[in-house]
Order: C-alpha cells, then structure tokens, then sequence
C-alpha cells in the first residue's frame, strides 16, 4: 500500500493528516498488518483531552489488545463511529475510510516529532529487521 | 511466528479469521509436531495407565481411543492427553507440549510396574487436517479406506509411501485427522497434502485459528480451562473420570470433592455489550467479583465474542447475565449452553 506523501508519521506506527488545526488521525498499513483481523475499536469520546504520546484508543486483533497512542495532543472533535460496526475497515483502508479521530490540535510543536512518508518508509524497513 | 512450550510456531499464515472459516468450510492443515508423544509398552502397561489416567483404559481395543487425562494426588490436572490403544500391552499417548517433560516424570515416578516408558516426541512430527473436506483430500494420498477409521479410531497406513499413524481426532469440532510419522517425512507429507489440498479449497492454518476453533467447539486448553488448581468436576470433564476401574492418582481426592460440593463450575458466555471479554478478565455480579475469564475471544464463525470461565455453582445458571470488566468498562455477559458450536453429521 503506497504511503500518503501529505500525511506525517509516528514511531508507534500512527499517521496524521493535517488541515488547518485539525489533525486526522489514524493507524498505518503496517500497524494494521501487524495486528491482523481487527475486530474490535474503541474511541474516545469527543470532547475528551489528551496529551501527546497518551493512550488514544484501543485496538483489539483476533489474538491481543493494542492501545494506539496519541501522535499529538488535543481534543476529539469527532471519532469514526463507522469503526464500531465495520472494524476490518482497519484492516481494508487504514489511511482513508478507516480513520479513528478528528482533534483540534493543542501543540503544533508536536508535529516536529512526526516523520515525512520518506522517512518513516526508511523507518518500517528498519523495524523490520 | 510466536514462542509456544519452547516451539517457535506460526499465529498465522494468511489471516486466522480466513484460516477458521477455511476448516469450518473446507479444510485447514495444522503443523502440531510441538505435541509430545510417549509410549508405554510391557506386560502391566495397562496397568500403569489405569494408575496415572483418570479413564478407563481397558474398554479401549486395538485401534481405539480415549480423551483422559493425568491427575495428581490433589484430584487436579497434571495433563489432558489422549491414548491411543497399539496393541494388547502397547499405547501411545500423545501430550501437550508444555507438560510433556512433567507428564514423563509424573508417569516415571509411579511406574512400580512391569511396563517401559519411552519418549517419542523429538522422533515424531503430526500434522492435523481438519474440516468437511479433510478426508476426501486425504484419500487421495493414503492406502488405507478412511471411511473404516471412525471417530476416536486410528490405523496405520502409507501416505505417499510413508508410513502414518493415522487417527480420526481433532481439536477443532470439524471432521478431521491427526497423522503421526517419522519427522523426517515432515516437509515431504506437508507438500503432498498441500498440492491435494488445495484444489479443495484448504488453507495453511496456525494457532492463532487452533485456538478460535477448539474454543467455538468448547474444548479445554491446558493453562486455561484445565490446570493444577482444577478438578475434573469444576472443568465439565466428570465424563473423563471412571469411578468404578479401580484406584488411580487423585480418585480419593475426587471423591471428598464430591462430598464437599464441587466449588466452581466452567461456563461458556456470549458478550452481550460492545467489547471482548479476554482470558484473566473478571466476572462481576452486583458489583462483587464471582468469577473470571479462562478463554475469551472473536468466533469467527459464530461472528460473535464468546468464552469460558469460572464462577461459583450458585451463579452458573444458563441465561444469567454477568458483566465482565474490559477495561474502564462493565460489559454484559449471557451465561449460554455449550458447545458453542457443533458440527452438522458426525
């Protein structure tokens, strides 16, 4: 699956697309991979806080439970309750229809932590090994 | 690939969800060589298995086989196996993996008998094919008439010339076999069943899908549902346990249970709220813990989340709702019949 050139990238495999002080939020084809069927998602609510780095929400594989964590921080304006009934869209399209949230970014230093596609390519082969 | 009683086995190959619906549907091929194997042979080998086995292996005959299980003196499991009758004084039993080493020992220790205990395990490798489609896949490749193996029945045969224990048991809740052969053979007997098994729709299958389907099936895993702080009674198992062939290792014990009161009691449950109520988790009852979580997880078949748990016998009615703590959260639970699965003709 080819990365989204626009997006930024995590180390713990979470992309974010941003616009304006709205940043999407999502889980990358490897994370998914890794996982397997996902077949449970749990998201916070809107309206709910968080700092850079916390747990954001919840990710459950067949086999195991994974917490996905906040690649930056500030607050939920929206979560992807189509997640809740068709949680292999995870699997299917991690970096279009299967986004988890929207927030409104607190800390646009946060961005400067996230990697470019380029760099988080290099980043997966690396973890991969 | 994942660390399994000191095995480095394959979750996965293409997906466990795909994996379990390919032998509920088809037919899926396990590569189960981390099981042990142990042999007992000798003028009071049968002896010696009635001592360290719950069932009763005298109503076995050449050919047949019976779920047991190994008890300590606690009435508790050491292990659940299988035995398989060779011969007037020769079985084979085949073990988890996990416990292998401590089944040896355990039988060892109490062998004041005419009869040899040789372990096999590093000799042999098993694979299991399992699903509607098994037998016809396997047909193909062996000499013997599968329809004459019936269920709990094995033979011996060639398959591609190699020579195989062949017996009709499974972990699954499907149609299926469970092949026992030299190791050497492994890679070879793989490929064959694979180019059959492919045109019939079969897929390779891991532990993660072993685990899901034995689950759907109501089967117990040792660690989980059976394990050195449980009894036959507690487990469901009662089935397994003859009372009537004379002294085994943990009769006594189980007969005081019986006297006691069975304490707890396994159930299976169907989440009820939105959620997955994984191994360890708790079982709450108007806000007190009555129990927990022994398997949890997906039924991809059933498409519903599903488990096993303890609780105490006065909260085990079928149709009674628990919540279980997932996290932050109290999700509903049904307390439901099992198995949770059962296959169409058997």
């Amino acid at each position: 699956m080819k990365l989204p050139e626009h997006y930024r990238y995590s180390k713990e495999h979470e992309w974010v697309q941003l616009k304006g002080d709205i940043a999407t939020i999502g889980i990358t084809d490897y994370a998914q991979e890794q996982l397997g069927d996902v077949v449970f998602v749990e998201l916070p609510e809107v309206g709910h806080v968080f700092h850079v780095n916390k747990s954001l929400a919840t990710v459950e594989s067949v086999k195991a439970v994974s917490e996905v964590y906040a690649p930056v921080g500030g607050q939920v304006i929206e979560a992807n309750s189509s997640l809740s009934s068709s949680p292999e869209l995870v699997n299917n399209d991690p970096y279009g229809v299967a986004w988890f949230v929207r927030i409104k970014l607190s800390n646009i230093q946060d961005l400067d932590q996230l990697m470019s596609a380029n760099e988080y390519q290099s980043y997966v082969i690396e973890e991969s090994d | 690939m994942g660390s399994f009683g000191g095995w480095n086995l394959p979750i996965e190959y293409s997906g466990i969800i795909r994996e379990h619906l390919a032998v509920r549907t088809h037919a899926g091929l396990f590569d189960i060589s981390h099981m042990g194997e142990i042999n007992i042979r000798g003028k009071e080998a049968l002896a010696l298995l009635q001592q360290v086995t719950c069932n009763d292996v005298s109503r076995l005959s050449k050919g047949q086989i019976q779920y047991s299980a190994i008890l300590n003196e606690e009435g508790t499991f050491v292990d659940d196996i299988l035995v398989h009758r060779l011969g007037p004084n020769e079985f084979l039993l085949c073990v988890n993996a996990s416990n292998k080493d401590q089944d040896y020992q355990h039988i060892s220790m109490q062998n004041h008998f005419d009869a040899e205990i040789r372990d096999l395990s590093s000799q042999y490798a098993q694979f299991a094919i399992q699903g509607p489609k098994a037998a016809c896949i396997l047909q193909n490749l062996v000499n013997v008439n599968l329809s004459d193996i019936r269920y709990y029945r094995f033979d011996h045969g060639l398959l591609d010339g190699i020579s195989c224990l062949i017996a009709r048991t499974g972990y699954t809740g499907e149609d299926g076999f469970e092949i026992y052969f030299l190791a050497e053979w492994a890679e070879k007997i793989w490929e064959r069943l694979a180019e059959r098994g492919q045109a019939e729709g079969m897929l390779f299958a891991g532990l993660g899908a072993r685990n899901t389907l034995r689950l759907e099936a109501k089967m117990a895993l040792y660690g989980h549902e059976i394990n050195e702080q449980t009894t036959p009674w507690e487990a469901g198992l009662g089935w397994i346990v003859s009372m009537k062939k004379g002294n085994f290792t943990g009769k006594s014990a189980l007969v005081q249970e019986l006297r006691r009161g069975v304490q707890k009691t396994l159930i299976g449950f169907e989440m009820r709220g939105p959620g997955i109520g994984r191994d360890g988790y708790v079982f709450f009852k108007d806000g007190k813990k009555v129990g927990w979580v022994t398997s949890g997880s997906p039924a991809p078949f059933l498409r519903k989340n599903i488990g096993l748990g303890y609780v105490n016998e006065k909260d085990s009615r079928i149709g009674a709702v628990l919540d279980i703590q997932v996290r932050k959260h109290l999700v509903p639970a049904v307390i439901v019949e099992t198995p949770f699965y059962r296959r169409k003709n058997y």
